[in-house]
């Protein structure tokens, strides 16, 4: 035994060690420590203690034992007069009636202002991933589906800010929200943002994640338009570690309400885990006391589904489906959810495109919370689920399953303009207002970056004076709007003061509130109204086709252009000679070429690539090399590889024959040999190389004397190839099925080589 | 405006009834044009939300069974009185180990009730000193 065979473990392992996934790190399932999806150490049976309208004991704790969560729910969330009917439906019952498609939403909602956190739990818990996903669909308040992407970069530079703020705009997301590395550049994030995000359309809303007091401040200076940092815990330990109560977070909601800002909290599963304060209850249990706390509040809504924790919810048996079964927690709870899909929870493609699967197609308020819309470098909130690079992929997902995640392709010269026009904005306002000047140098690098390794734009420090000088000086958006509208770019200006007059009605502080071509739409005038298939959200056939709209796409026209182009450069080096009907050949030495109708007529390259004047020339050397002659014939009466084999094969005086389509399939045949029983075949074209050719055409001489030689073996790297030219396969076969003719006799062909070889 | 409390029917209240939507100095949407904003005659008070809004904004959430967030609208509606500074303050005061005693808070909250005709607001800094003085809260936090 050699020492190559002597290791003493499978090999795979190995392989399997290389791979993204093998960076994950899984956990075991402990309850009592906290790793437990749904079923914690000390998870309460649901239970309620009413005493007229009074809760004198909730989830097993009487009242005089509340801790601050418990006291909070049960004063703000649990309607007494509903809670007696609600409490005694079994859970059961309650989760069939939320897969029930008969079952409408409203009266779900309203029974959930009578159910306890532990009922709630209880009751997701028993469906599968799949019923998750469909009560979900069904649950969730506004109709439309929407999107929020995170425009961020590691240079925290205003102008990249702006540029990328104006292409998540065109992308189609319905909120952008950005953060910073440097905590005191958050003025500047948030002008450079809402510069970039008036570019194009109007009514995209703007975040600018910071401290409390400052995101407040940000916000009344009428920069952003709505905040999700409010975070709420599961326990009390780790809410007041977190440095808030119940009541202080109520107060901040009041507060953004009050100055007209949309708001929603922020809680998911693990966050009490990764905080140390897990009190051995499960994930899913912590997080319905979250949301019912946050629907006590008045919270319109939540940014809910793992967040920050869902890589570490991830890590445990059954967290991916605990992540939905919070998320339908919040939507049974009436609230709008930005469903997560944010921070990337796996290094593992798959992993990422499976957890988003069920929110792109049955939808949700914002599938990412956010999708990060620049590379994953720049993202400072870290990578998401969806990058900047995966962009396109998320767009191919909505394409393929025909379901509306929220994003429209964007052109590429198109692109290019916004982001020039935004940074021109941004650049004239930041000197208008005597903050900084940009150089053209520095505007340029930005326009064309895809990130900021690219750039060559504000050092820190630079950005670190705008955004102190914005601050100091008072800068409101008012100042931006004036100092746009003297820079003539009136379309921002009227998109930006279109923003910020939405603040005055408050039309956006409602359940699920997002702005769709000028108008705030939301749980109100959007309201999911799904009872079964052909209700609900369903794409339009404009929507449908704008989902279709992906760049790069294959149509007949663009094949017979690509061929036009060849047909050019294959006149140069070969001339086909029509001779009359072919004949069954004398010469035992000759092999037959039958070629497909279309072959040098219609069709000048393989898929590899190959002009069919060098797949011909290879053949002919190979044939020569093994003393045969190549005689080649075009067959009328198919274009099938087997069927052209055989035929030639029949017309050859050896019998032997290769079938040639234009695509470059090949195949040896045999007469007396049954269609699909050839001798050798190249199934792959794109991969084979003109060697491979000439090998094939020695190989049939060999046939031919009787012997047996080494059949041709096309080594493949597992490529998939059926997804790489299928679509050029089937309208190239197409256009030469389509000539193909029942009764035609095969014709000989003469050919000439006109370069010399 | 319509005579009773609004519903669903009455939104978006931007778009059904634009000229009763004000700015807190009493402009009406219609009148917040570009123009007024260039000629100096519109400022950042003109955007900001007033109490009324926020109370039909409370009604229509209530008209449709979202009786948790209408409170929250309208504890925001009696929040539109306070400054940033005293919104901020109370914040502050809120979080755990701020507030030294049930009596600091009582004492806003007593300002809010009087001063500030904040009845909501009073009550949830009452109840929430009751509630800090029972999981004691009222300690020094380092």
């Amino acid at each position: 035994m050699n020492q190559k065979n002597g290791a003493n473990r499978w090999k795979r392992f190995e392989d399997w060690d290389a791979r993204p996934l093998r960076l994950d790190k899984f956990a075991a399932e402990d309850p009592e420590n906290g790793f437990a999806a749904f079923h914690g150490a000390a998870d309460p049976k649901p239970t309620l203690g009413l005493v007229g309208n009074r809760i004198t004991a909730m989830d097993g704790v009487q009242e005089e034992d509340f801790d601050m969560i418990d006291a909070f729910i049960a004063n703000y969330h649990i309607d007494p007069v509903i809670a007696k009917e609600a409490m005694a439906i079994p859970s059961e019952q309650l989760a069939r009636m939320l897969v029930d498609m008969n079952v409408p939403r409203t009266q779900l909602t309203r029974l959930a202002r009578g159910l306890t956190p532990a009922k709630l739990a209880e009751t997701v818990a028993q469906l599968n991933a799949m019923e998750i996903a469909f009560a979900y669909s069904k649950m969730r308040a506004r109709q439309s589906p929407g999107n929020q992407a995170h425009v961020t970069n590691a240079k925290d530079d205003p102008l990249q800010l702006a540029a990328d703020a104006a292409i998540a705009v065109a992308l189609g997301f319905d909120e952008i929200e950005t953060t910073m590395r440097v905590a005191r550049n958050s003025w500047s994030n948030a002008l450079a943002c809402c510069v970039g995000s008036t570019v194009g359309r109007a009514g995209t809303l703007f975040q600018c994640s910071s401290e409390e007091a400052e995101e407040l401040e940000i916000g009344m200076a009428g920069f952003t338009s709505y905040a999700e940092t409010i975070s709420v815990y599961g326990t009390e330990s780790a809410f007041i570690d977190g440095d808030d109560t119940p009541w202080s977070k109520g107060w901040l909601t009041a507060a953004y309400a009050s100055r007209g800002i949309k708001m929603r909290c922020t809680s998911g599963a693990a966050a009490e885990l990764l905080m140390g304060f897990h009190e051995s209850k499960s994930m899913l249990y912590l997080e319905a006391r979250c949301l019912c706390l946050q629907r006590g509040m008045g919270s319109q809504g939540t940014q809910n589904g793992g967040i920050d924790g869902a890589p570490l919810a991830s890590t445990v048996p059954g967290g991916v489906r605990e992540i939905m079964a919070e998320n339908l927690i919040a939507v049974w709870l009436d609230l709008e959810c930005a469903s997560g899909n944010d921070a990337r929870h796996s290094e593992s493609d798959m992993r990422v495109a499976a957890k988003v699967l069920p929110y792109l197609i049955g939808g949700s308020d914002l599938i990412c919370s956010g999708f990060g819309s620049i590379l994953k470098y720049d993202n400072s909130f870290n990578p998401s689920s969806f990058n900047g690079e995966e962009i396109e992929e998320f767009l191919v997902l909505q394409r393929d399953f025909e379901a509306d995640g929220g994003l429209t392709a964007v052109e590429d010269a198109r692109s290019l303009d916004l982001r020039r026009r935004a940074i021109d904005a941004l650049a004239f306002v930041l000197k208008d207002l005597q903050l900084a000047e940009a150089t053209e140098d520095m505007k340029r690098s930005v326009a064309v970056a895809s990130g900021s390794n690219d750039t060559e734009s504000f050092a820190p420090r630079e950005v670190a004076l705008i955004s102190d000088k914005i601050n100091q000086n008072g800068v409101t958006v008012i100042d931006v709007i004036r100092s746009l509208y003297r820079g003539e770019f009136y379309a921002e200006a009227e998109n930006l003061l279109f923003l910020v007059k939405l603040r005055v009605s408050g039309d956006y502080l409602q359940t699920s509130s997002v702005v769709r071509d000028g108008h705030v739409i939301s749980a109100i005038n959007d309201p999911n109204n799904y009872t079964g298939p052909g209700t609900g959200h369903r794409l339009t056939e404009a929507r449908r086709k704008e989902l279709a709209a992906i760049r790069d796409v294959l149509d007949r026209d663009e094949v017979l252009r690509a061929e036009a182009a060849s047909k050019v450069t294959e006149a140069k080096s070969i001339r086909y000679q029509t001779m009359g009907p072919a004949i069954i050949g004398k010469n035992v030495k000759e092999i037959v070429v039958g070629v497909s109708p279309g072959f040098g007529s219609k069709i000048f390259r393989t898929l590899a690539g190959h002009r069919l004047s060098d797949v011909l020339a290879a053949l002919k050397t190979g044939i020569e090399h093994g003393h045969g002659s190549m005689r080649l014939v075009r067959l009328w009466h198919t274009a099938d590889t087997s069927f052209l084999g055989l035929s030639a094969a029949r017309l050859s005086g050896s019998g032997l024959g290769i079938g040639l389509q234009s695509k470059g399939t090949a195949v040896i045949h045999q007469k007396n040999r049954l269609p699909h029983n050839n001798l050798e075949l190249f199934s792959n074209a794109p991969i084979t190389t003109l060697k491979h050719y000439e090998k094939l055409g020695f190989n049939s001489t060999v046939y031919a004397g009787g012997d047996l030689p080494d059949p041709i073996i096309v080594p493949t790297k597992g490529e998939a190839l059926g997804a790489r030219f299928h679509a050029r396969v089937a309208l190239t076969y197409a256009i030469e099925t389509a000539m193909t003719k029942d009764d035609a006799s095969p014709e000989d062909l003469e050919i000439t080589f006109l370069e010399v070889r | 405006m319509p005579n009773n409390s609004m519903t669903a029917s009455d939104y978006p209240i931007a778009e059904k009834w634009p000229e009763d939507v004000k700015g807190s100095r009493g402009k009406p949407l219609p009148a917040l044009t570009m123009e007024a904003v260039i000629d100096g005659s519109v400022t950042i008070e003109d955007l900001r939300i007033t109490s009324c809004a926020l109370v039909n904004q409370a009604q229509i959430a209530s008209s449709v069974g979202r009786h948790a967030l209408a409170k929250n609208l309208k504890r925001a509606a009696e929040m539109t009185r306070l400054s940033q500074e005293q919104v901020m303050e109370i914040y502050e005061l809120l979080r755990p180990g701020r507030a030294d005693s049930k009596e600091s808070i009582l004492q806003v909250s007593k300002k809010l009730r009087e001063e500030q005709q904040a009845i909501l607001l009073a009550e949830f800094l009452e109840e929430a000193a009751s509630f800090y003085e029972m999981r004691g809260l009222f300690r020094k936090r380092y």
